[in-house]
């Protein structure tokens, strides 16, 4: 039939004449058609905006971007002064996103893994409550919850009655203060052997699974691993004459100084997200474990597996290829989800760009720069995950 | 949310307008539509108490709302002709470019970027502020040099957080600021000690001190105002005829004051010889009409919603704010008319 089809459009393509009855051509005229009116929409909407901007004297264009901010920022993952460009803290802010981002993501995963798995246990008082866990949290809605966390965070007393933890570390209304290391010139060997222990750690691994699927016997992979990549790394230290001074944060005027701090406002936020997110994973992983069908569960019983190892090399790879593409959306919804930072101040990208359109009048612009952010984040995002999707997929041999 | 909110705007920008920018435009576009529509849409604060915040019944007043009300009379003799549109500062501009809202009383600082490039006019200022900070008394703090290192709250999108850091930079100190969107929500902050200070104009200081009740005396606001912020009467750019109706609107208000009529005694001046207040009356000269409007508009004005000093009693006295730079210049202020003739 098909076959007949092609043929039948061929012949009368090849009969010639600008014929709607043929089918090619009909299908580059629809084409053809719908993407002129296409552009001719985005052609109106931009001339006549640009029309509108000029009659009504606004000036436009990214050239503000270079012009010097002055605006403060909170939290910066990069040096940031007021002193520098609307450009600069802009990134300041695309930073922020994506470290709420990064966070976010790995600790609801591992949340919502936790509880999903949970949900399934034979313990009734354990199942019950991640039950409850999930249905009450993913029934109100996101922003009350960060400004519950909030709000608690605030009610911790003032940096001068600040709760001491440990040496050196402090936890008061002003976020958590701990000691942090100062950056050392020779530290650069130790990152470095780090990542050589990391990158060893990787090959030896290779090694170990082709030399068990040769010889059916697996080499001790635990121990070498950690050897390369925690022992190396110290013993390189310890080579260097352990050199390590401590930033110690101490009360001085007002606030707490020196030292690193995790924020009330990136704390609160990251809460929120993790909670809330991890409500949803939770009831996608338990979904992927349900659909493995139980006859997997009972033929790794009969071959002797312990129930861990039964979740692991079992079920938790099969579960995986329907738990993978809704996590996805889930990712997805924690980046755009951090853009309700700025109702706590916390200074991600919508926070630092709305005051930038504002202080500019470029809200235009202001807003294509969010849109543009999170479009490239997002799709990042998706690209990795439809990748490690594919990898996944069942096998077929 | 407001992104969302700009967005729409931004969307309007785009799509409204449709050939008016092509089509040969009316000379006064915003007069006419205004006079066309009956009423006055006129764009104001989220609440903030004295300036725009509807009372108990849901009626909105204020010195902003008595502006928007002054114009309402001046146009069509009727001071309920409004619709009040409550605007974020990052909503404000947008909307008075787009011309969701008609005029904006007292929302934002007249500066120099925003007049030359935003498309808008500044008619008059009916605001002179500048920036404070409010401190906890038991902080011990007696002034604003002695806020080296203090954690900061302030609201985004203004000038206000421009000064905060041009101050702390004039003066070579260092500050941590937290920045949240609401009103609400960063006074809340404040409140709850998240931050050492809060800054914003000290008529917004006075406002939320004052919402304190007993609590108030438990804080102080530092005696350095560091920044010069003329709230301003904001119009679209493109229509002198609107822009000269709200400026002349305002100077009337002024005017008033400083001729000594009010609410009260603006009948029995009906009689009176004085060339000034017989042209402030519509009795000579025909000042209305050249603004296209009823020739007794200053009359009615006052009449309804009094002089700019009655308004001020009204409405910005109750916070504990004194007169100061906003009293008339013949009595030590910077409010001054020109003259009505």
């Amino acid at each position: 039939m098909a076959i007949s089809n092609t043929e039948r459009s061929r012949r009368s393509a090849q009969g010639g004449g600008f014929s709607l009855q043929n089918e090619a051509v009909r299908a580059i005229f629809w084409q053809v058609l719908v993407l002129g009116i296409v552009a001719l929409g985005i052609w109106y909407l931009v001339s006549n905006t640009i029309a509108n901007l000029e009659a009504r004297r606004i000036a436009t264009g990214f050239g503000f971007l270079g012009r010097e901010a002055g605006l403060p920022i909170g939290e910066a993952m990069i040096a940031y002064s007021p002193t520098d460009s609307y450009q600069r803290a802009l990134i300041v802010g695309l930073l922020n996103t994506l470290k709420v981002a990064v966070v976010g993501i790995v600790l609801a995963t591992i949340l919502g893994t936790v509880i999903g798995i949970a949900r399934l246990s034979k313990n009734w008082l354990l199942a019950k409550i991640a039950s409850a866990y999930v249905e009450v949290i993913r029934n109100t809605p996101l922003l009350l919850q960060l400004f519950l966390w909030y709000t608690l965070l605030q009610g911790l007393p003032g940096p001068r009655q600040a709760m001491k933890l440990g040496e050196g570390v402090f936890l008061s209304n002003r976020g958590i203060k701990v000691p942090w290391p100062v950056w050392d010139d020779l530290h650069v060997w130790v990152v470095g052997a780090l990542a050589a222990g990391i990158v060893g750690a990787w090959v030896y691994t290779r090694n170990a699974n082709a030399t068990q699927a040769r010889t059916g016997k697996r080499p001790p992979v635990l121990l070498p691993n950690l050897g390369m990549m925690v022992a190396l790394p110290i013993v390189v230290w310890l080579a260097l004459g352990a050199p390590l001074v401590w930033d110690v944060p101490a009360l001085r005027g007002f606030n707490f100084v020196g030292g690193a701090t995790l924020t009330p406002e990136f704390a609160a936020l990251t809460v929120g997200l993790v909670v809330y997110t991890a409500a949803f994973i939770a009831e996608i992983v338990r979904a992927g474990i349900l659909a493995v069908p139980k006859g997997q569960w009972e033929a790794a019983q009969a071959v002797g597996l312990h129930n861990n190892r039964i979740l692991n090399l079992v079920i938790l790879p099969q579960a995986l290829r329907v738990i993978i593409p809704p996590m996805t959306s889930q990712y997805l919804n924690v980046t755009k989800n951090s853009s309700l930072a700025v109702a706590i101040g916390y200074p991600d990208i919508v926070s630092v760009a709305n005051t930038t359109l504002n202080q500019t009048g470029q809200a235009i612009e202001g807003i294509a720069i969010i849109m543009a952010a999170y479009l490239t984040v997002s799709l990042s995002i998706s690209l990795f995950m439809n990748w490690y999707n594919k990898r996944i997929a069942l096998v077929e041999r | 949310m407001s992104v969302l909110r700009t967005l729409a705007l931004g969307t309007a920008l785009t799509v409204a307008g449709f050939g008016a920018a092509h089509a040969q435009a009316p000379a006064s576009p915003i007069f006419d539509a205004v006079k066309a529509r009956g009423t006055l849409v006129c764009g104001v604060n989220t609440g903030l108490a004295g300036f725009a915040q509807p009372d108990s019944q849901g009626v909105w007043r204020g010195l902003d709302v008595d502006a928007c009300r002054a114009v309402a009379i001046a146009m069509f003799n009727d001071a309920t002709k409004v619709r009040y549109v409550p605007l974020t500062a990052q909503q404000r501009f947008t909307a008075v470019q787009s011309g969701e809202v008609d005029m904006m009383p007292r929302n934002t600082t007249w500066t120099f970027q925003r007049d030359v490039q935003l498309g808008l006019d500044f008619v008059g200022t009916n605001f002179y502020d500048g920036q404070g900070f409010m401190v906890k008394k038991s902080l011990g703090v007696n002034s604003a040099k002695e806020l080296n290192g203090a954690t900061i709250c302030v609201q985004p999108g203004t000038t206000t957080e421009l000064n905060l850091t041009d101050y702390f930079r004039a003066n070579n100190m260092r500050f941590t600021a937290v920045v949240i969107e609401r009103q609400e929500e960063v006074n809340a902050a404040f409140f709850a000690g998240r931050c050492d200070s809060l800054t914003t104009d000290v008529s917004g200081l006075a406002s939320t001190r004052a919402s304190q009740g007993a609590q108030a005396n438990d804080y102080v606001i530092l005696p350095e105002v560091i920044s010069k912020e003329p709230l301003a009467i904001t119009v679209r750019q493109g229509d002198s005829k609107w822009s000269d109706l709200v400026r002349w609107t305002f100077f009337a208000m002024l005017e008033a004051e400083e001729l000594g009529l009010t609410a009260a005694n603006i009948d029995s001046m009906a009689n009176s010889e004085n060339p000034a207040i017989r042209r402030f009356l519509g009795a000579t000269g025909d000042l209305g009409q050249m603004l296209g409007v009823d020739n007794r508009w200053a009359y009615n004005i006052i009449k309804t919603v009094g002089n700019f000093g009655e308004s001020f009693e009204r409405n910005i006295t109750p916070l504990g704010l004194p007169r100061g730079v906003n009293n008339l210049w013949t009595k030590g202020g910077l409010m001054y008319s020109p003259p009505l003739r």
